[in-house]
């Protein structure tokens, strides 16, 4: 197996540095909506600024990097203890050349690695092994800002009037973006999973994230819900960065998985409008970034 | 960016300078400030107002250089992206701030602790804070999220740190900044544009979910 550490770092100086185009216009659109001479206008138009300037400047776009998420997908000829062990070295490497924040802080004690490198979740990789001899990496940083804000409800909620039905999904995700309010970053973006039990709710929610903007959900109903979920977040007016405002929610992505009897769990992850996702392709020789 | 929309408020602030300001004004912040996030004002709290754990003297000894550098100041909850860690050439590489309800335990008392007359961070803050803005006068300014290689930009100058052993996102950076742009979003007579936004939703979510 290759050694693709130099072409990792890559990976993570684009996702943390340079903020994919589909993302950039709908901030753009966002930006266009907003009142002029508003706060939240004021805001989009810093955030626009802030993601060229990280682009020319090769620097964060956000300082918190967030918890680094690796998704994994590889063929024949990859070995995944490899792979693991040169994605970690390319994290404490552009953790040094200073495209990633040390992030990586040991709970009991308090002391941050310095480099990024903490237990085996930190940075996160997540592995599936396909058909092929393709090696596709997904790489996905999400700050605390964010994380912080995502929920898991158990339904039915009854405080909510949410039953098990799509009609109850909608009710408890526009519940959770209203508790949001601005601190996860808004305008933001809806990583959803309904179903699974409390551990792969929030992994299939993250996953949900990895479809692109403009990627049809191949499930009528759900990608009918992920439009209506995003025009009606969009009329509680929480406003970019919570000074109100017409953007709040720029996109919706919603997975069903399957459930116990017993469960029906709906799980909201928060992408901040700093939705750093790209993906690098390795075929024979050949290496492309998305 | 334009600027004539813009409050041009320097550090350290007068309480004159406090009162004008009305959540909504976008200023251009100017002078010397210090980042402090959770860690520190745990350490505050714990060490120098609720007096819970013991100082030892080289900690005493940076509360007394921090106490002149808050007093009339502004606290910056940010954890930055610092290059030059080896030589000691510091730069803020991205800097925006972190969410600031975190500190709100503590907030309050700290400011009045220190005097100071502004917080800097996202998402707003909560009652504790917004009354010790009233009365000390300070306000609480919202940076803009994720804006990190911008606001960068507008740190001109890395004069230091302390309790570097906290780690790079958690010490105090003491940093000049120039024209540092900020919303007001809690005010010094009682306002917090978070109330305001998060009451109205609340009303347009109870329409929605109503249907």
């Amino acid at each position: 197996m290759p050694d693709i550490t130099n072409e990792l770092v890559e990976l993570v100086r684009l996702t943390s540095t340079d903020l994919p185009k589909s993302v950039q216009d709908a901030l753009i659109e966002a930006r266009e909506a907003e009142a002029e001479g508003s706060a939240a206008k004021a805001a989009m138009v810093s955030i626009l600024e802030n993601v060229e300037m990280s682009r020319r400047n090769m620097t964060p776009i956000c300082q918190d990097t967030g918890t680094p998420l690796f998704f994994v997908k590889y063929g024949r000829g990859w070995e995944p203890g490899a792979l693991k062990a040169q994605i970690r070295a390319a994290i404490a490497e552009a953790t040094k050349r200073s495209y990633l924040r040390p992030n990586a802080v040991d709970s009991l004690h308090g002391k941050n690695t310095g480099n990024n490198l903490g237990d085996d979740n930190f940075p996160t990789i997540h592995f599936q092994e396909v058909d092929g001899e393709t090696l596709t990496v997904d790489l996905m940083l999400k700050g605390g800002g964010c994380e912080n804000v995502g929920r898991q409800y158990s339904l039915p909620d009854v405080q909510l009037g949410a039953d098990r039905d799509l009609e109850g999904v909608r009710k408890v995700v526009l519940d959770a973006v209203y508790q949001a309010q601005g601190q996860g970053c808004a305008p933001g973006f809806l990583g959803v999973a309904i179903g699974g039990d409390r551990g792969s709710g929030y992994l299939v929610s993250k996953e949900a994230l990895l479809a692109g903007l403009h990627e049809e959900n191949p499930e009528p109903e759900l990608a009918a819900l992920e439009q209506r979920i995003t025009a009606e977040a969009n009329t509680l007016e929480i406003g970019p960065m919570g000074f109100g405002g017409k953007s709040t929610v720029l996109g919706t992505k919603i997975r069903s998985s399957h459930r116990l009897p017993a469960s029906y769990f709906v799980t909201v992850s928060y992408m901040c409008w700093a939705y750093r996702h790209r993906t690098m392709i390795i075929e024979g020789n050949q290496v492309s970034y998305v | 960016m334009s600027s004539d929309k813009f409050k041009r408020i320097s550090v350290p602030i007068s309480d004159e300078a406090i009162r004008s300001l009305k959540i909504g004004d976008s200023v251009l912040l100017s002078g010397v400030i210090v980042t402090g996030r959770d860690a520190v004002h745990k350490w505050f709290m714990d060490c120098f107002i609720a007096k819970t754990v013991p100082v030892s003297a080289e900690d005493a000894q940076v509360y007394e250089e921090l106490k002149q550098l808050l007093r009339d100041g502004v606290i910056y909850h940010c954890g930055p992206v610092v290059s030059g860690l080896q030589d000691k050439n510091y730069r803020f590489v991205a800097a925006g701030p972190t969410t600031s309800i975190r500190e709100e335990a503590y907030q309050g008392a700290v400011m009045e602790h220190f005097h100071m007359k502004g917080v800097i961070g996202k998402g707003g803050m909560g009652a504790k804070t917004l009354a010790a803005c009233a009365k000390i006068p300070a306000v609480y300014f919202h940076a803009i999220g994720g804006a990190a290689s911008l606001i960068a930009e507008s740190v001109k100058q890395v004069r230091g740190v302390y309790k570097l052993e906290f780690g790079v996102p958690e010490a105090l950076w003491v940093i000049r900044v120039e024209d540092f742009p900020v919303v007001v979003t809690m005010d010094s007579h009682g306002n917090s544009l978070h109330d305001e936004v998060q009451k109205n939703s609340l009303k347009k979510l109870e329409a929605v979910l109503g249907e």
